[in-house]
């Protein structure tokens, strides 16, 4: 079996948008967008393939801190601005269609987001 | 300009089996815009990873798609082991290879009986699931279970086909074609079909490109842009070619998917020439620590599962990209400027699966 390459590099905010329009300008493709929590850290991940090279961008930030959207470069990033809203709360700026918390419907607020033990209860005893 | 008006599409709609909802801005009978709601199929399944083992999960990875289910487990699979460095015997290589393709067959067969009922042709929906009926036989008789399989495991798969058996599905397959180039034929032949999808909802090349499009939704647009290229599973010692059209039209997305049926033959012919002998899975120690993005293709297009472990049994994160969420802005793009009445037509030749794209 032949694995990919895991290109992966670490970006800031202040350098997203550059770092984003960079990609687009090599010619490269968005393939996705996705974020993660550690503890009270969320990674996000900006995938991007030309010719099946794959490679990230990876931001890292602290809850509450805003972040700015790439959907003025690339349209399609609406679609994943949209879900890491809802499924995690952060506010992404400037999003080409906002849809403003009602993207994916969720029977509590920011299931993957930092939310207190108690709601954190209240998830799990709906399982 | 006419006076604008909204029609609500969806979420329950004769075409559509899944719930998708557009507010489609019309003038006219013309759609001048569309703006998507999904959210209705919501799980989360993938908050699960916190509560279930990484092994236990990739039952649960299959239940992302009661379609594609068999391409979710092995992606997941995949990532584990990407992790984890694990380089399964070869034998599993290629039974996943032959899995994924009959996948790839029962879930085109399937959405071509759709588009036949959604233009009202009743008698070729039921000859495209009829044919789909073998290849599920085929799934059942080797996996025991007709759309959510649980035949792979991290370290490989959990049962073998016998030689005999995988000769029987190739001569099976040899004698499905005839069959199945009369009912492609009918999709790309037959005046009435023609009349019906050529020229709608046509997605240009640039647009596919920049807007993320993936699968037969890229390839009818003229790109030959396919994750099996990279060579995952069996699929780097095995020749095809993408199947690709370029008028980027309603026709030339079903005339892809009706096409990729028969290099899914060749492949799983040429797998069953070449699988070698041996063992089907390894033992699996420890837990993963790290991360992987695996990459692969579903009938619907590419698929990302995310993998994130932290050295203990149950993963920190695993995040799905679906080809259906990577589709949804194309979508948009090429109901802009269509027909009222196409809305349905278009909507469907995506091929879009809701429960999938929002996990």
């Amino acid at each position: 079996m032949i694995r990919e390459e895991q290109k992966m590099q670490d970006i800031t905010p202040d350098s997203l948008i550059r770092s984003v329009q960079a990609m687009k300008d090599g010619g490269k493709r968005l393939v996705q967008i996705g974020c993660a929590r550690i503890g009270d850290i969320f990674e996000i991940n900006y995938s991007f393939d030309k010719d099946y090279n794959f490679e990230n961008l990876k931001l890292t930030i602290p809850s509450g801190l805003e972040v700015p959207s790439v959907s003025g470069i690339y349209t399609c990033a609406f679609v994943y601005e949209n879900e890491i809203h809802d499924l995690y709360g952060i506010e992404i700026t400037g999003i080409a269609i906002d849809f403003k918390g009602t993207f994916i419907r969720t029977s509590i607020k920011y299931p993957f987001g930092v939310v207190s033990s108690k709601e954190e209860d209240a998830c799990q005893n709906k399982l | 300009m006419s006076k604008q008006v909204v029609i609500p599409f969806g979420p329950q709609h004769p075409v559509l089996p899944e719930p998708l909802h557009l507010d489609l801005v019309l003038e006219d009978e013309k759609v001048v815009d569309a703006i998507p709601t999904i959210g209705y199929v919501h799980r989360g399944l993938e908050k699960l990873v916190e509560k279930r083992e990484y092994p236990q999960y990739v039952y649960i990875a299959e239940r992302i798609c009661g379609i594609c289910s068999f391409i979710h487990g092995m992606t997941y699979c995949q990532g584990i082991e990407g992790i984890m460095n694990l380089e399964i015997p070869k034998r599993a290589d290629y039974l996943r290879t032959i899995w994924s393709e009959y996948s790839r067959m029962h879930s085109h067969l399937l959405w071509l009986g759709l588009f036949a009922d959604a233009m009202g042709f009743e008698s070729l929906f039921m000859n495209a699931w009829r044919l789909r009926e073998h290849i599920l036989d085929d799934l059942e008789a080797t996996t025991g279970g007709r759309v959510i399989q649980g035949s792979c495991k991290v370290g490989g798969v959990r049962r073998d086909i016998s030689s005999e058996k995988l000769d029987e599905m190739a001569s099976g397959l040899d004698s499905m074609q005839g069959e199945l180039h009369d009912l492609v034929n009918v999709f790309l032949r037959d005046s009435s079909v023609r009349h019906r999808l050529k020229g709608t909802g046509i997605l240009s090349k640039d647009d596919a490109y920049l807007q993320g499009a993936v699968g037969p939704t890229i390839r009818a647009s003229g790109h030959s842009y396919d994750t099996r290229k990279i060579g995952y599973a069996a699929y780097g010692d095995l020749s095809f070619e993408p199947v690709v059209a370029s008028a980027g039209d309603s026709y030339a997305r079903c005339e892809v998917r009706a096409k990729e049926m028969f290099t899914s033959i060749d492949i799983v012919k040429q797998a069953v020439k070449k699988i070698p002998d041996g063992p089907i899975d390894m033992k699996v120690t420890g837990a993963p620590d790290g991360e992987y993005f695996a990459r692969s293709e579903q009938p619907r297009g590419e698929v990302i599962h995310y993998i994130k472990g932290n050295g203990t049994k149950f993963l920190a994160r695993h995040r799905v990209r679906t080809p259906t969420l990577a589709n949804i802005t194309p979508l948009v793009t090429i109901l802009k400027g269509c027909e009222l009445a196409d809305v349905p037509i278009i909507v469907l030749s995506i091929d879009p699966c809701i429960g999938c794209a929002e996990r």
